[in-house]
């Protein structure tokens, strides 16, 4: 071991030998709020993923209300309609960050990120201001989609405090999901294999309640359907919308299913995020 | 005072592939080194090496007299680095890139901002700041990405085939920008593959190939080690070409090459002035019209023949696979 505490540190002089004072690099909250800024700036400064995603949104709606709708029975008391809002509402999350794994593997490749790891930052909070930049993305998505969902004849009938309780619950289960899909774009070579990987995350938002009641699919279906992540936040947004389960036809208490919820998502942030600023900060 | 860069036996494996293999090199401030190679000699695996990008296999790396693998977070401190491709964000505008890259430096807002300013100045692109860089051209954009590795105002500048894909002009534009960063004092390492570009912009010249270092010098010394100067003419119609190749043959100490495009004919020679003098008189005498007769050093591919005997992407390798493609 050494015995000098003579730490290299850079000569802080210029040429002519004047002392200057080196900054010492940003701190945590600065990087992860210039790194969230340049994502959001992204996405808003660019009118084709700002309009083709509200349209887009705006047609699947349209297209289940009243193509698909009067084929589906909700099984329980509630109208198509409003059956249906609350499940769109609730995987926003996946298509958002489908959209967002694109934008990490193109510009991994790119050879953007390169130039944040040779900057004296926390590399770590590059990631975290993606996260942040995504959940915002995530809200913009449930926004929008709430607007086309009143338009359409959706009606919640749970009272303000639950309403207010279901948004923030897909908030954070949206920051959380986020994480994963930075996941998926890190290790993705291209935008392409990026947006392949992310179909792999489809099957969680079909195969449960969100379009259709589990209890119309096949048994063997129904135990994944019912159960996985994307299934027990639709049903704790659902029950807070229109005031208990019972309405939307499906056991337990609203409690239940929003303690499972946060359980469930607190663990995919934790996880995801471990990895994903594990991922980004190695020097290989 | 230390060496900038200082690398000793650097090596960096993936599996089987050696990027850098034993890679020794010492750069001095006070001037440009350029580091010159083919495509994939190692160049930008060594430039990422003193980023802090990837950790090498083994040797040693020092930068500015920091030990680059121990203390990573001290070279960021003082470095820039302009990758292989602009990095810039399209859409945001020239000014709002700088400022945040400043930021990030850990410049407060108003010091960023004039940071931003000043080096938009320095890179004649003060009339473009506010717009976004989607609107920018090609060459608008590397001089960007060469202010934003700038406004930190980095002790070494790591530039990284600043140049490649610029038409001519936007090319002459950076090399004034980098040859006014090393008036202002700035350290500054680069790679290419022209040897031209080392010859404008760098004292010391460092040849990279297959991950070692296998010249160095100034681009005077290297040429030199080259060995002959290059006659080469262009004649006005291309039915003249056997006939210029005669003309040639005259005073080349090889047989006259006749290149790629069909349009040139060159060959080496020992007396560079007075054999220029003799094939100018010739071409008169059998009445050849040309567009183009000059003496010039010899090019990479030259320099690079010579070192090592192969062509410079005419090895066994690149064969094959060009063979399979
Ligand atoms: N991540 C990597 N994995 C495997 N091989 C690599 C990797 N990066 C570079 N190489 C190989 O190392 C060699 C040097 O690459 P590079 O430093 O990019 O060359 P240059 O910049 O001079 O063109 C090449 O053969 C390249 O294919
Ligand atoms: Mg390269």
């Amino acid at each position: 071991m050494t015995t000098t505490s003579a730490e290299a540190v850079p000569r802080d002089t210029e040429a002519g030998g004047t002392a200057v004072r080196r900054p010492e690099g940003a701190g945590y909250l600065t990087t992860a709020a210039a790194t969230a800024r340049r994502n959001l700036l992204q996405f808003f400064r660019t009118p084709q993923t700002l309009m083709m995603g509200t349209i887009q949104g705006a047609m699947f709606l349209f297209m289940f209300r009243y193509v698909f709708g009067y084929a589906i029975s909700t099984r329980g008391g509630l109208s198509y309609v409003d059956w249906m809002v609350p499940g769109f509402l609730a995987t926003v999350m996946v298509w958002t960050g489908m959209g967002a794994a694109a934008g990490i593997a193109e510009e991994s490749v790119a050879g953007v990120f390169d130039r944040f790891r040779s900057l004296p930052i926390p590399r770590s909070a590059v990631m975290v201001g993606r996260s942040l930049a995504d959940g915002v993305l995530i809200a913009w998505g449930i926004f929008t989609t709430t607007v086309i969902g009143l338009i359409i004849g959706f009606r919640p009938h749970g009272s303000a405090t639950e309403i207010a309780l279901a948004f923030l619950l897909m908030l954070f289960a949206g920051y959380a999901v986020s994480w994963v899909f930075i996941v998926l774009g890190l290790v993705s070579s291209s935008a392409q294999a990026a947006q392949g990987m992310g179909m792999l995350v489809m099957p969680f938002s079909f195969i449960s309640s969100a379009n259709v009641p589990v209890a119309s699919m096949p048994g063997w279906m129904q135990p994944f359907a019912a159960n996985q992540p994307v299934s027990v936040l639709i049903n704790a947004v659902r029950s807070l919308m229109h005031g208990g389960p019972g309405v939307v036809g499906i056991g337990h208490t609203t409690a239940y299913w929003v303690g499972l919820s946060v359980v469930w998502y607190a663990g995919i942030a934790v996880v995801f995020a471990a990895v994903a600023t594990r991922r980004f900060s190695r020097t290989r | 005072m230390s060496p900038i860069i200082e690398a000793h036996d650097l090596r960096k494996h993936y599996g089987d592939v050696h990027a850098l293999d034993g890679l020794n090199l010492v750069a001095h401030s006070g001037h440009v080194t350029a580091l010159l190679g083919p495509n994939g000699a190692g160049k930008t695996t060594f430039v990422n090496a003193v980023a802090t990008l990837l950790r090498p296999t083994s040797g040693t790396l020092r930068v500015a007299g920091i030990d680059a693998l121990a203390q990573p977070k001290q070279v960021r401190r003082i470095i820039g680095l302009a990758g292989q491709y602009a990095s810039v964000e399209p859409t945001m505008t020239g000014t709002e890139n700088l400022v945040m890259v400043a930021r990030l430096f850990g410049l407060d807002a108003a010091a960023a901002k004039r940071g931003a300013a000043e080096v938009l100045e320095q890179l004649g692109l003060t009339d473009a700041g506010d717009r976004l860089v989607r609107e920018y051209s090609g060459g608008m954009r590397r001089r960007l990405d060469l202010g934003a590795s700038l406004v930190g105002r980095p002790q070494l500048l790591l530039l990284d085939e600043p140049t490649t894909g610029l038409d001519p002009r936007s090319r002459m534009e950076l090399w004034d920008a980098i040859r006014g960063l090393v008036d202002s004092g700035t350290d500054v390492l680069l790679t290419t593959q022209y040897l031209e570009e080392a010859d404008q912009l760098a004292r010391d010249v460092v040849i990279v190939d297959h991950g070692r270092v296998i010249a160095a010098g100034t681009p005077d010394e290297l040429k030199g080690q080259a060995g002959r100067d290059v006659i080469e003419i262009r004649p006005h119609t291309a039915t003249d070409l056997a006939a210029v190749q005669d003309v040639l043959r005259a005073v080349g100490v090889e047989e006259p090459r006749v290149a790629a495009d069909l349009h040139r004919v060159s060959t080496p020679v020992d007396r560079g002035a007075t054999d220029l003098a003799t094939v100018v008189r010739l071409l008169d005498e059998r009445s050849l019209a040309v567009d183009d007769v000059g003496l010039r050093r010899p090019t990479l591919d030259e320099v690079f023949l010579t070192l090592t005997g192969a062509p410079i992407d005419g090895d066994a390798a690149d064969t094959t696979s060009a063979s399979l493609a």
